[in-house]
């Protein structure tokens, strides 16, 4: 048996590092899972690869060219990976927060038995959150790799493509974490997915640039969290890094926050009775 | 009880449970349309050069799109309707074992299950139909052809994926089947560029996949262009894919069953 | 009795949720260690939510509570490090596999590898569950499941074992295996807290009871003591057909009197408290009064629970 600090002993900066340190339990927990699922994982995988050739070459050989805010001209496939990239990260982590979240917490009551254990409410959300990251990294990391070979990353900053995507991936699992718990029924899910996520995925500058549109549908599209993390990473694959990318970063980070902050509430109340 | 009469008795199970959720499932089947044509095919079409139009046959993308999009909803609500809620009834809830001791038979099941996803992707046809009008893209009447069509590319995905669904004991090839199958299917059936965009060898094996035939089909009808030679061999392809994914649902369905 | 002395020590524990219900109102109890203590009641008196705060899962609303000498408050994790838990309600992880569960479970312990797996292998053993190791969770039957979830229970070879009606909804056989490794369990020195509303599960397993009803404690002792201090020795029921009821209308009851220390009258029977149910019955068939069957039986915790609460515990 492992004894416990005692948290008053060891300092709130000691405790809040333990139970980060405990929550990779949720981690392990959900690869015990997968390991016998490994396929629901690394299908995934294709799903950004398939809208890449189908959309991005496809329609590209027809589309060839876009011009990007900057006035650059690049070409169609350029401009649509990064945004797949984006979007890849965004599902891993949202799919994982929102569906399995929701199934462990309202059908398998899996975490009333984490519950019983040394393990906090901090915990499970922090696990839950790391495991939803590991796996839109593991998607963003393949994008990346098709990309770079691929010859679509037309920058140095590319490198920091990586890094942000695990900042969009983590602001979406907060996101996904906070948004599945006010969902009652599986029949609710039509309502993030077909409300939120989808119209998002169209209307986000994935496919074309938003300036098609009038001023002020582009600002309500502006005010989407996956219009901030294409825009990031298009900026870094393409290099045409400005002030916007770093309001995109700041966006993302204060999304973080504040969904995190709900989420972690609302699993309290979900929760403990 | 006729085979008939039971297969009425299961639709009529579905229908009990939908009816609580027919608005929504009705609000949703607009909106899709709506949103996706006015992303995709205003936003990708405000792209494209009059000159690179050729390679839609001269129609507007939106319009050349649109159709597409009809045929791939049908085939993508065929394929959620054929597999959870069908593994649901399978194995979670029971509810065919329940059904299988009243006069109801294994055939009445894929009966009433496929006519229920006829239903059900009619409306939902109908529904887009109705927006395609809205964009102004239907060119004749004949468009209302595209609503049987969608049936008919639904109900042969549905006996399909009910064939496959009573073979599978948990739900993990479902996101093997999604990813891997129905949505290249969706990118690749001349859903979002022409075919004649693939290398010779690739075209060759999109003409043998089925969504093609039924995206063929409805553009054709929509936008007044069917092939009068074309058109028979399509519907021959799905019309024998329903055949067969029909006789596989039963006898699977059948095989699972009595396990 | 010194909190120090009980591994649980409760004084006015009070629940109360934020619709204002109020589940338990402001009881007083003491768990000592290597006993089984019950709490005996029907549905809805208070046990669960009982359960839950000892269990820290549930926050105290009023009163004091004191855990393994610890307080749910403030330190819960340190208290949920010694406890076992079987809820009222299996929630083990049916996306594992039986021997995952025990494994994982470990985990959220922090117990080592190794000792995790020799626990493990013990456990199931103790469960009778080895043959299932590899098996999913979702097959197994309903007195598997409740196995399992006392073997996760058990994995971090806890101070005190929390039970919340670890027998309902069971059938027969499967109660007895379940009784025979708690009785295992207690031999083996640990202290369990077991809530039920089965009385013979009561009489069986537990040293020392308090029977709830409606969020308060009505009577404390060992089953011996509450059925003296309640009860009769004996009970004599006695069964009427729908025409003689009829036929005596009301009159019944007064043909009986004087019979027995006590009478109940139920929907379906008649029980009559008395310390010889033989003689009572010999004196019922002298009055000539028109019984369809009858059973001379000794008092049980059921016989307690309806004088103290003038209801059934299972209805």
């Amino acid at each position: 048996m492992t004894t416990l600090t005692q948290p008053a002993a060891s300092g709130a900066l000691a405790t809040a590092w333990q139970r980060i340190w405990r929550a990779r339990r949720l981690v392990e927990r959900n690869i015990m899972f997968y390991r016998h699922q490994w396929i629901i994982i690394l299908s995934g995988v294709f799903e950004p690869i398939f809208y890449l050739l189908g959309i991005g070459l496809g329609l590209g050989a027809i589309i060839q060219e876009v011009t990007l805010t900057d006035g650059r001209v690049v070409a169609y496939a350029a401009f649509v990976a990064p945004a797949l990239l984006a979007t890849a990260a965004m599902n891993g982590a949202v799919f994982e927060t929102i569906f399995n979240v929701f199934f462990k917490l309202n059908f398998a009551k899996i975490y009333d038995g984490v519950l019983a254990t040394p393990m906090g409410i901090t915990e499970i959300a922090l696990g839950e959150m790391m495991w939803a990251l590991m796996r839109a990294a593991l998607y963003a990391v393949a994008m990346f790799v098709i990309m770079l070979f691929a010859g679509l990353i037309l920058s140095p900053w590319g490198l920091l493509i990586v890094p942000a995507a695990l900042l969009v991936a983590a602001a979406f699992a907060a996101a996904g974490l906070a948004g599945t718990s006010y969902l009652r029924t599986v029949n609710d899910f039509d309502v993030p997915m077909g409300l939120v996520v989808m119209p998002m995925f169209l209307f986000s500058g994935t496919f074309f640039p938003i300036s098609i549109y009038p001023l002020p549908i582009q600002v309500f599209m502006q005010a989407t969290p996956l219009y901030h993390a294409i825009s990031l990473i298009r900026g870094l694959s393409t290099g045409s890094v400005g002030t916007a990318q770093l309001w995109d970063l700041a966006y993302l980070v204060v999304f973080f926050a504040v969904c995190m902050w709900i989420a972690m509430r609302q699993m309290e109340r979900k929760l403990i009775k | 009880m006729t085979v008939l009469a039971a297969s009425g008795r299961v639709w009529q199970r579905n229908w009990l449970v939908y009816k609580r959720l027919w608005h929504r499932s009705l609000a949703f089947g607009f909106l899709q349309p709506v949103l996706f044509l006015t992303a995709m095919g205003i936003g990708i079409g405000a792209l494209l050069t009059p000159a690179s139009l050729e390679a839609f046959g001269g129609v507007e993308f939106i319009d050349w799109l649109g159709p597409g999009l009809l045929a791939a909803m049908a085939m993508q609500t065929a394929t959620f309707e054929s597999t959870y809620p069908i593994m649901n009834k399978i194995m979670w809830g029971r509810n065919y074992e329940a059904m299988l001791s009243t006069p109801v038979g294994i055939r009445s099941i894929v009966g009433g299950e496929l006519a229920w996803g006829a239903f059900r992707i009619g409306t939902l046809a109908t529904i887009f139909l109705v927006v395609l009008a809205l964009f102004g893209i239907p060119r004749s009447p004949m468009a209302i052809l595209a609503i049987p069509v969608a049936v008919l590319v639904g109900v042969a995905f549905s006996a399909c994926l009910i064939a496959f669904t009573a073979t599978q004991k948990n739900d993990v090839g479902f996101s093997a089947i999604f990813r891997f199958v129905i949505n290249p299917l969706f990118l690749f059936s001349g859903t979002f560029f022409p075919l004649t965009q693939l290398p010779d060898e690739l075209q060759v094996v999109a003409w043998a996949t089925p969504l093609f035939h039924g995206v063929e089909l409805i553009r054709g009808a929509i936008l007044d262009q069917l092939d009068p030679l074309a058109a028979p061999l399509h519907l021959g392809y799905l019309l024998l894919m329903f055949g067969i994914g029909a006789w596989l649902a039963e006898r699977n369905l059948a095989r699972r069953m009595a396990d | 009795m010194s909190s120090q002395q009980s591994l649980v020590h409760a004084r006015a524990l009070t629940k109360r949720y934020a619709n204002g219900f109020t589940a338990v109102d402001g009881i007083d109890f003491d768990v000592r260690p290597g006993k089984a203590f019950g709490f005996l009641g029907p549905n809805g008196a208070g046990k669960t939510s009982t359960m839950r705060m000892i269990a820290c899962s549930s926050p105290v609303t009023e009163g004091t509570l004191s855990v393994i000498g610890m307080d749910p408050r403030t330190q819960a994790r340190e208290i949920k490090a010694k406890l076992g838990v079987v809820p009222q309600h299996d929630n083990l992880d049916t996306e594992l596999t039986v021997r995952e569960n025990l494994e994982m479970y470990a985990r959220y312990f922090d117990i080592p590898r190794d000792v995790a797996n020799r626990r493990t292998d013990e456990l199931l053993e103790f469960v009778q569950l080895d043959e299932r190791a590899k098996d999913q969770v979702e097959p197994l039957s309903g007195g598997m499941k409740r196995r399992l979830t006392i073997a996760r229970a058990l994995i971090n070879d806890p101070e005190l074992v929390i039970l919340d009606e670890p027998t309902t909804g069971l059938d027969p056989q499967a109660r007895h295996l379940l009784w025979e490794r708690l009785y295992q369990l207690k031999r083996r020195g640990a202290t369990l807290i077991i809530t039920t509303h089965y009385m013979d599960e009561a009489e069986q397993l537990c040293d020392h009871l308090v029977v709830m009803d409606k969020a308060k404690i009505v009577a404390e002792g060992s089953p011996r003591q509450l059925i003296d201090q309640h009860s009769t020795k004996e009970v004599l029921e006695l069964r009427f057909t729908d025409a003689v009821r009829e036929d005596l209308n009301g009159q019944l009851n007064g043909q009986l009197d004087g019979l027995a220390d006590r009478i109940e009258e139920l929907p379906d029977r008649h029980l009559l408290y008395t310390e010889n149910g033989e003689r009572t019955l010999e004196q019922v068939n002298l009055r000539k009064i028109p019984v369809e069957s009858a059973l001379v039986r000794r008092s049980s915790m059921e016989d307690v629970f309806l004088r103290l609460t003038g209801r059934s515990l299972v209805e």
